[in-house]
């Protein structure tokens, strides 16, 4: 069947397949920055914003997603310019193997977006659903203090 | 060298592949769609040890869209190792592509490839197999009972000790006379300590894509540790000349030695030459677990005996690994939990290390960082907490009386290697008294210690222990590097280094862009791919920065001495009076030349030549960084919860390349310890199978659940390394084990000898002990 979605601001008609998952249908559309890390929801490689929160694309169905708002990784760099928190990421070591960076990167947008200045704590648990094998979190964490200092020096 | 100003090494500089993967380019090697691909799908054994006597696939190959079903009947039979390791591999040549026994549940059976993964998925349950199940052998004590079923009976496998005792690997060492020399010691302890498998988990599972080029030459697009080793493996498996190999390791989503392994790249080569087709094979999480590669779990003994002053006379090591169903890395893990810890205490005269390797029907080991090192230290360091107790001297003074110091040696070094002798070797760098001592005062050690604070119902304790490692593999492990000049005065450096997420691009940029005068971005670095960079034995054994840095530093200065030649004539000079620094050739008058110009002489000039070099480094020492390591622990007495309040990690890596990636590099080695520590631990029904093969069972740390890992690179320079580095990619993940067990002792008095350390565990310690838990 056909639905119609936005993805990073490009609104598409797209025919998926029963059973055809969010993240199947974002890297059939060259969203590769959305990760195959396990299937069940569990690790966060596959986040993405789904109508400006974050979602595991993996756990919802593409049909679910008709008349959705979805933005990935790929959506963030404007006109050249790196996300604050993609540029933080590189700054504070924070990109490893970056198999995790762009799950990790959404659900730091997200956390954000609902709360401009968390504490450490609250970073912590902003990151709960996204799992890193490379970094121990520490400049990962770092990496989303650093961006919303810079939000504020934006202000 | 020491107090040369640097320029680009020691910076915190972007890594080379950073905006790629921020802004997640299709750069890993599942990212790549190629057309009218082929999906592969595996049928795994439900058996722990079986004979296959019927396999039938004509129902499988019926089903509309399948165009290959692989099983033992139509692939090659001859025995190899998946371990990928340099010629000739250590590990015994026990396996087949396919099989006709298998050897526990998840060995491989059958594969098929097919137009998409369902279809695949789907024909892979219309093979019909008949299995004669064979009695199987559960643990380590049933591998080695009399009369346990022989699970390699085959007469075709090589390498192995003993098939018929289920014996891979046995190494005895013996230096002085370790029997009589607790016999005579003041004070004798004694401890066994057990780990169980793990799972490396890498977020990024296994991918491999193949396709055959324009000149029908096999390309093997894979994520790998081991790219060299993969195409020598592939092509002798398959009998194809190396010549018609290519692998390209694009960037790799981990791999923490689970991708030093052939696992997937064989079958899909052998899809792709039979059907001429690209083909995709990928495992899913669940695989990853049970077909793929763990830690060695392992029984360690370790005896101690010291004089009343707490200085050791004797160290003795009994290992007892467990390989799993194929003896991949089984005598390297199992020598190298003797070979990376036992020098660390290097004044003990007498000192003995025994230990066994066996067969067991239950997933395979393989080289997981750390390597064996990280099952010795848990008993070691264990055994030096409880020899500080029953002496009564503090832990980190008990470290200090006896750890190897720069200038001293191990007979250690010498008696083992890797599958042989090893090499004799003098520590040329060692910080570990000032990683001490200022990992002890960042924890607060002198203040906490023995004090076993309560906060209502949690307990806090302290605990430390101290590690060494290496930095690749001496005498054995080479690396090379190709820097060839752009007449932009930018450089081309070409690396077999294989960067699997730990920033080594990078940091052999700035190495190479140290040495040349220029700023990292005038390094375009390209690594890991056999048709166009030079050879490396690929990322393990902690040997990059050390072993591939060393090649690029001596490739860069040979491309440094010929830019000065050529600038020499342009600025009628002798080049022995010429300097290179930013961007520019200068002369002792005070004249220079821009390295463009150079460039633009050396391709269009006269005496036209490409500027460059290929450069190798084999090291004939292995210089090991050193680790303090102190943890404050919360341990709750009425469920048994462990919280890692506080961790410490003061490293000497020599100079840090890039401060932020050395640090990176034991964040997430501290992280994965404690996680291994705490939590995880692949389980199993009586029958074999895995119970909790996903990422739901099988808990690995998340953001809350651990503390802000406080690394400290304290300062030393490695005389051998480059621009003074040493490695540090795994000693961290030793640690937390027993630096958290010993802090449990700190804080409720129990010793805790088995890992993961569960509430459960901590529980019937506690009731054991017969203290208070609620």
């Amino acid at each position: 069947m056909s639905i119609t979605l936005t993805i990073n601001g490009q609104g598409r008609a797209v025919e998926v397949a029963p059973g055809e998952t969010l993240l199947e249908l974002l890297r059939r559309a060259g969203c590769k920055s959305v990760k195959l890390g396990c299937d069940t929801g569990d690790c966060g490689t596959c986040a993405v914003l789904l109508n400006g929160r974050a979602v595991n694309a993996c756990m919802l169905l593409a049909v679910a997603c008709d008349g959705c708002s979805v933005t990935t990784v790929e959506g963030l760099e404007v006109e050249g310019r790196l996300h604050d928190l993609q540029s933080a990421s590189l700054d504070s070591g924070g990109v490893q193997c970056g198999f995790c960076t762009p799950g990790m990167i959404m659900a730091a947008v997200d956390l954000l977006s609902r709360n401009p200045h968390p504490t450490d704590e609250e970073i912590r648990a902003g990151l709960a659903g996204n799992l890193c094998r490379c970094t121990g979190y520490v400049k990962q964490i770092a990496a989303v203090r650093m961006a919303h200092a810079e939000v504020d020096d934006h202000d | 060298m020491t107090d040369t100003p640097r320029n680009v090494v020691g910076l915190n500089e972007r890594k080379v592949d950073g905006y790629s993967l921020v802004t997640g380019k299709p750069v890993f090697a599942g990212d790549v769609d190629f057309p009218d691909c082929l999906h592969v799908k595996f049928l795994y054994s439900p058996h722990a040890h079986a004979r296959i006597t019927a396999i039938a696939t004509h129902r499988a190959e019926a089903l509309p869209g399948v165009a290959v079903v692989l099983t033992h009947e139509n692939t090659p039979l001859r025995r190899f190792t998946t371990a990928g390791q340099g010629y000739p591999e250590p590990s015994p040549y026990d396996a087949r592509m396919f099989d006709t026994k298998v050897r526990f549940v998840g060995d491989r059976v059958a594969a098929v490839a097919a137009k998409s993964p369902s279809i695949a998925a789907r024909a892979v349950q219309l093979i019909d197999v008949q299995y004669e199940a064979l009695p199987a052998v559960l643990s380590i004590d049933e591998a080695v009972a009399a009369g346990a079923p022989v699970i390699h009976d085959e007469t075709d496998a090589t390498g192995v000790r003993d098939p018929s005792r289920n014996i891979v690997a046995e190494v005895l060492v013996e230096v002085g006379d370790p029997e009589t020399g607790l016999a005579e010691s003041a004070a004798v302890v004694e401890t066994v300590c057990e780990t169980p498998y793990a799972q490396h988990t890498p977020l990024e599972p296994h991918v491999v894509q193949s396709y055959l080029d324009n000149d029908q030459r096999l390309v093997l697009l894979t994520s790998t540790q081991v790219p060299f080793h993969v195409r020598r493996i592939v092509a002798r498996l398959l009998d194809l000349p190396i010549a018609r190999v290519r692998v390209i390791k694009p960037r790799v989503g981990g791999g923490f030695g689970v991708k030093q392994e052939v696992l997937l790249e064989d079958v899909a080569a052998l899809v792709t030459l039979r059907t001429e087709r690209p083909v995709r094979v990928e495992l899913t999480r669940p695989e990853e677990f049970y077909a793929s590669r763990t830690r060695h779990p392992m029984r360690v003994g370790v005896k101690l005996g010291a004089d009343t002053d707490g200085r050791l006379g004797a160290v003795s090591m009994e290992a007892i690994s467990n390989t799993g169903a194929y003896g991949t890395h089984g005598l390297t893990v199992l020598s190298n939990a003797g070979s990376k810890t036992l020098p660390l205490y290097n004044k003990a005269p007498h000192v003995r290390f025994d230990g066994k390797a066996v067969y067991t029907n239950l997933p395979v080991g393989g080289a997981y960082r750390g390597y064996g090192a990280t099952q010795g230290y848990f008993a070691l360091e264990t055994a030096m907490d409880e020899l500080a107790e029953q002496l009564g001297i503090d832990p980190v003074d008990l470290r200090l009386r006896n750890h190897i110091r720069a200038g001293e040696t191990s007979p250690i070094f010498e008696e083992i290697g890797e599958g042989r002798k090893g090499v004799e070797q003098t520590i040329g760098s060692c910080a570990l008294e000032e990683c001490l001592r200022v990992g002890a005062d960042r924890i607060g050690w002198r203040a906490k210690r023995g004090l076993r604070r309560r906060d209502g119902s949690w307990a806090h304790g302290v605990g430390m222990s101290i590690h060494m490692q290496g930095s690749g593999i001496p005498a054995i492990d080479m690396g090379a590097a190709t820097i060839k000049m752009n007449d932009d005065g930018s450089f081309n450096l070409l690396v077999g280094a294989t960067d699997l997420g730990t920033g080594s691009d990078t940091i052999l940029g700035q190495i190479a862009a140290e040495v040349l005068g220029v700023p990292l971005e005038k390094m375009i670095v390209y690594s890991s791919d056999t048709d166009m960079t030079p050879f490396d034995v690929g990322a393990y054994a902690s040997s990059t920065t050390y072993v591939s840095g060393n090649a690029v530093r001596r490739a860069a200065e040979s491309t440094r001495r010929q830019i000065l030649e050529v600038a020499a004539a342009m600025l009628s000079s002798d080049a022995s009076h010429l300097r290179l620094a930013d961007e520019q050739v200068i002369a002792p008058n005070g004249r220079t030349v821009d390295l463009a110009d150079v460039c633009l002489r050396a391709f269009y000039g006269t005496d036209q030549l490409q500027i460059g070099a290929t450069a190798s480094y084999v090291g004939d020492q292995s210089p090991p960084p050193f680790l303090a390591s102190f943890a404050e622990v919360a341990v709750e007495t009425e469920t048994g919860r462990i919280k890692v309040v506080d961790y410490v990690a003061a490293v000497d890596c020599g100079v840090a390349i890039h401060p932020h990636a050395a640090a990176g590099q034991v964040e997430g080695a501290i992280a994965n310890g404690i996680g291994y520590a705490l939590t995880e631990e692949m389980t199993f029904s009586p029958h074999g199978r895995i119970r909790n093969p996903s990422f739901f069972d099988y808990k690995i740390p998340a953001a809350p659940d651990l503390p802000d890992i406080d690394v400290i690179l304290v300062d030393s320079y490695e005389p051998t390394g480059p621009m003074g580095a040493k490695s540090i990619a795994e000693i961290g993940i030793n640690a937390p084990i027993p630096t958290i067990a010993n802090a449990v002792h700190d804080a409720i008095g129990v010793r805790l000898k088995a890992t993961p350390f569960t509430p459960e565990r901590v529980l019937r310690a506690l009731r054991v002990l017969g203290a208070p838990n609620g």
